[in-house]
């Protein structure tokens, strides 16, 4: 049996009232006003979408036990937003999550369904034995024009999900995909922005003519009828589009699943999949028959049966605590400011960011630097970031010694701390100090996701996947670990 | 034990040149200013020089790297010229070569120069940026009062200090170094201010605000060492000679090891207590006459009387707000306004505090002249309160 065994999520903390950008935007289009309701979900200055993924990840139960004695892991990272158009980031991400190199990773583009299409390959290379286990990762963070229909309907964040035949919640029963090349919009690859074609003809040309004759094909390989689908799961960011899809083919219209639009907004290839869990965490029972819809160029439709696991799944990594984890964010400057659609004074200081990458460095420490690994003395036991020949433990000094020991998990606390409006970040002022861990080590590193007032010391942290800073010169993001409270943190 | 140096070594001539905005000035400028003021008080000619160090921290601007230009700019006759830097401790490190070639017997008189030209750079503040290939890819991108703000954190979480009693005290200590560099002509800042104007003043880094800040200043200073033999021989009376010069580096121990409570300062606790035994002060409260403090943010003075032994451990708040430090208490503190308002060219620091020291030792300080210092102390400090170089220097009157 090959199916789903386990779901996570990770939504940016920060929520974009609409209310704000329909503000700034109403003198010009004064039909905006009506979308001015809910919020959306909006990364912060050093989020994108290969960190979300990171965190995503971190969220699936047991995400970085392998399975069996000589794991065959397979990871897949769908993106349209991916940082980078040549590295792999998947192995960013994988790095990051301290996986064995031992490994496949895979990087899914270029559609809005890639994120339902990296599922389907996951499935079938599970089933047909190529890998006994692997990892779905869909993430996005869609640019927009300032005053789009996309500024205001998209969210960012990132869905994760976990597919084997041992503790399955949700098991495959059929796949179909429609592969159409059906133009809803298109990103060209040196562009920065989409170009998209009118609402009307994309639901009743495209939605309407692509996806129902592609669930009943994967309704009838799966031997059900659509009268039987209890969870219809599909995004559209075109009002009540779905509904009718759903009464086309025969879908009880109590089935079609909420689309989070009014607190998260559509967030690209990540959201089927994080509609997925949103249902199994909150509406689905054992038996019930799933539809998955992702919809771009065509559509997948992956058809799903809640299994008795799903009883056991845990709780705190999926959207419900995602969307806990919130901070009302009012100011659409600040949106602006975060994804560069302002030509914003930065200050000399700024430009201390435009270093050149030492990529030999970047490689040899690349344990360190993406998956936060330091050392653990095996003389004297002391834990120490980063690992060094030489051991830290003034008592100790032993050379030689050290074997890798991760802290990205690890409790820490902050030792001292400043908020400095000094040094260039484009969130001041910047928040940064030492942190020490409970059972050794420390470093000074950045914070993040904090507020004025909310460090103090002996807070305890954790740690979460970020942009270090960007080379914008050379177009290299540099990624490190930053502490954010732990009170706010639920990795 | 090594023998040290107490007295082996006399300084011969200083000179500094005006601290401040030079904008009408090169590093080479500065170093001619400040070496000519030192070679006409040793009253020797250039040739009778054996050897110099130079020092500067930032190459990307000023004068780049090498001896070569210190050489050039003084067309030094082609003696050794060795260029040292050792973050903001550059000074003390240029001063410790000459001092150490004197010591030794390679050089019978030996020159120190320090120089940073720092208002080249286009901007307040000092030029960020983190060293080498790996730091700046993940250690935190901080500021200078960034980095030295983390000690009130920690310092108020040990000592149990709430913010508006810390806030005040080092206010307190800023107040002092202006009121002691509105009567230095050669300082950068020569304003007084109230403890109003250093409360209010916009927030750099919690809790340093704008007057917590020292200044950032172009400038230049020069230090001629010889024997105590050689400095009789030219006819020197009333001789400045050296006491002890030691300097204590953090080995990654306070930044990566669960020891240090980011309250103090390791390595100055450490190079103080080598320097008093080097010096043969076993009291040092009661035996320092005057200091300068690397009072780069007031909040690194504060803290630093303690790790002096000058103030008991937790009491320094308490003795600056008792004037201990004032210009009229026990041990004045910053006679000459101190980084903070003489100004911080960085290379030049180290040796700039010594001029002071060494012009009230021999009574020429002027309108801010101490009554009958006999031993001065200067505490020279480099990179951040986790990692840094504490360089601590005592020189008093040759007995």
């Amino acid at each position: 049996m090959v199916g789903i065994t386990g779901y996570g999520v990770y939504l940016p903390r920060l929520r974009l009232a609409r209310a704000a950008i329909v503000d700034a935007h109403v003198w010009a289009d004064p039909g905006l006003r009506s979308k001015a309701k809910g919020e959306r979900t909006m990364c912060n200055w050093d989020e994108d979408s290969v960190t979300m993924g990171v965190e995503a990840a971190r969220r699936l139960p047991h995400f970085d036990v392998p399975i069996g004695e000589q794991p065959s892991r397979a990871l897949y990272f769908a993106s349209t937003t991916a940082p980078f158009a040549d590295r792999q980031n998947a192995a960013i991400v994988s790095t990051a999550l301290s996986f064995p190199e031992d490994l496949a990773t895979v990087d899914i583009g270029a559609s809005q369904r890639a994120g339902t299409s990296a599922l389907i390959q996951a499935l079938a290379a599970v089933r047909g034995g190529t890998f006994e286990d692997a990892i779905v990762i869909a993430s996005d963070k869609r640019r927009t024009r300032a005053a789009s229909a996309g500024e205001l309907a998209f969210g960012d964040g990132a869905a994760a999900l976990r597919v084997g035949c041992d503790g399955v919640i949700a098991t495959l029963r059929s796949v179909h995909t429609a592969s159409v090349d059906f133009i809803d919009h298109f990103r060209g690859s040196a562009e920065e922005f989409d170009y998209g074609w009118e609402e009307r003809w994309i639901r009743d040309e495209g939605l309407a003519k692509i996806v129902p004759p592609a669930v009943a094909k994967a309704l009838a390989k799966a031997g059900t009828t659509a009268a039987d689908v209890a969870h219809f799961i599909m995004p559209s960011t075109i009002a009540r589009a779905v509904d009718g899809i759903a009464k086309t083919i025969g879908v009880p219209g109590k089935a079609v699943r909420d689309n989070l639009g009014e607190q998260c907004g559509e967030t690209g290839v990540a959201h089927p999949l994080v509609m997925l869990a949103h249902a199994l965490e909150n509406h689905v029972r054992v038996g019930d028959i799933i539809v998955v819809v992702g919809f771009g160029q065509g559509c997948d439709v992956i058809v799903l049966e809640a299994m008795p696991a799903l009883a056991d799944h845990p709780k705190n990594g999926g959207v419900n605590a995602a969307l806990a984890n919130r901070q009302a964010e009012t100011n659409y400057q600040k949106f602006l400011a975060f994804n560069d659609l302002i030509a914003l004074e930065k200050g000399m200081r700024a430009e201390r960011d435009d270093y050149k990458t030492a990529l030999t460095v970047t490689y040899r420490r690349r344990d360190m630097l993406l998956g936060l690994v330091g050392g653990r003395c095996t003389k004297c036991g002391t834990l120490q970031f980063p690992r060094a020949d030489v051991c830290v433990n003034p008592q100790c000094r032993a050379t030689h010694t050290q074997e890798p020991h991760g802290f990205r998990d690890a409790s820490a606390k902050v030792l001292t701390w400043s908020a400095d409006y000094l040094t260039y970040t484009a969130d001041p002022p910047s928040h940064y100090g030492m942190i020490t861990f409970d059972e050794g080590g420390r470093f000074m590193t950045d914070f993040t996701d904090v507020n004025v007032g909310d460090v103090e010391v002996g807070m305890a942290v954790h740690l979460v996947f970020r942009i270090k800073s960007i080379d914008h010169q050379r177009g290299f993001v540099r990624y490190f670990w930053k502490a954010v409270p732990a009170r706010i943190a639920h990795a | 034990m090594a023998r040290g140096i107490k007295d082996k070594v006399a300084i011969l001539g200083m000179g500094c040149s005006k601290f401040g905005e030079r904008w009408e000035s090169g590093a080479e400028e500065l170093i001619v200013e400040a070496f000519s003021e030192a070679i006409g008080d040793a009253g020797i000619d250039v040739s009778e020089i054996d050897a110099a160090w130079f020092s500067t921290h930032y190459e990307e601007i000023n004068v780049g790297k090498g001896g070569l230009p210190l050489s050039i700019t003084l067309r030094l006759p082609n003696i050794a010229v060795t260029r040292v830097e050792n973050f903001c401790a550059s000074g003390s490190e240029a001063f410790r070569g000459a001092v150490y070639a004197v010591a030794s017997g390679a050089c019978d008189i030996a020159l120190a120069v320090g120089v940073e030209k720092l208002k080249d750079t286009g901007y307040g503040g000092l030029p960020g940026g983190l060293g080498g290939t790996l730091t700046p890819q993940w250690s935190a991108n901080g500021s200078a009062p960034g980095n030295f703000a983390q000690l009130a954190s920690a310092y108020r979480a040990k000592h149990r200090v709430n913010r508006d009693d810390l806030k005040r005290a080092i206010a307190h200590v800023s107040v002092k170094s202006h009121a002691n560099g509105a009567k230095n002509p050669k300082a950068h800042l020569r304003k007084a201010i109230t403890e109003a104007d250093a409360l209010n003043a916009p927030m750099i880094a919690e809790p340093l605000g704008l007057f917590d800040c020292c200044g950032v200043s172009d400038g230049a200073a020069a230090a001629i060492v010889t024997t105590p033999e050689i400095a009789r021989r030219l006819g020197k009376h009333n001789i400045v000679s050296v006491k002890a010069l030691q300097l204590s580096l953090s080995n990654g121990s306070e930044s990566g090891h669960n020891g240090w409570d980011g309250s103090y300062f390791h390595t100055a606790r450490i190079a103080a207590a080598k320097a008093y035994k080097e010096a043969g002060i076993d009291r040092p409260r009661d035996q320092v006459s005057m200091f300068e403090c690397h009072d780069c943010f007031s909040i690194t003075e504060l803290v630093t009387m303690e790790d002096l032994q000058l103030s008991p451990e937790g009491g320094a708040i308490k003795d600056v707000m008792d004037g201990f430090y004032d210009a009229d208490g026990q041990i004045p503190c910053q006679i000459d306004g101190g980084l903070k308002c003489f100004g911080h060219p960085i290379g030049a620091s180290g040796i700039r505090m010594l001029y002071e020291m060494y012009l009230q030792l021999q009574g020429r300080a002027g309108n801010r002249q101490l009554a009958s210092p006999s031993i001065g102390m200067t505490h020279n400090l480099g990179g951040s309160p986790m990692s840094n170089v504490a360089a601590v220097c005592i020189v008093g009157a040759l007995d």
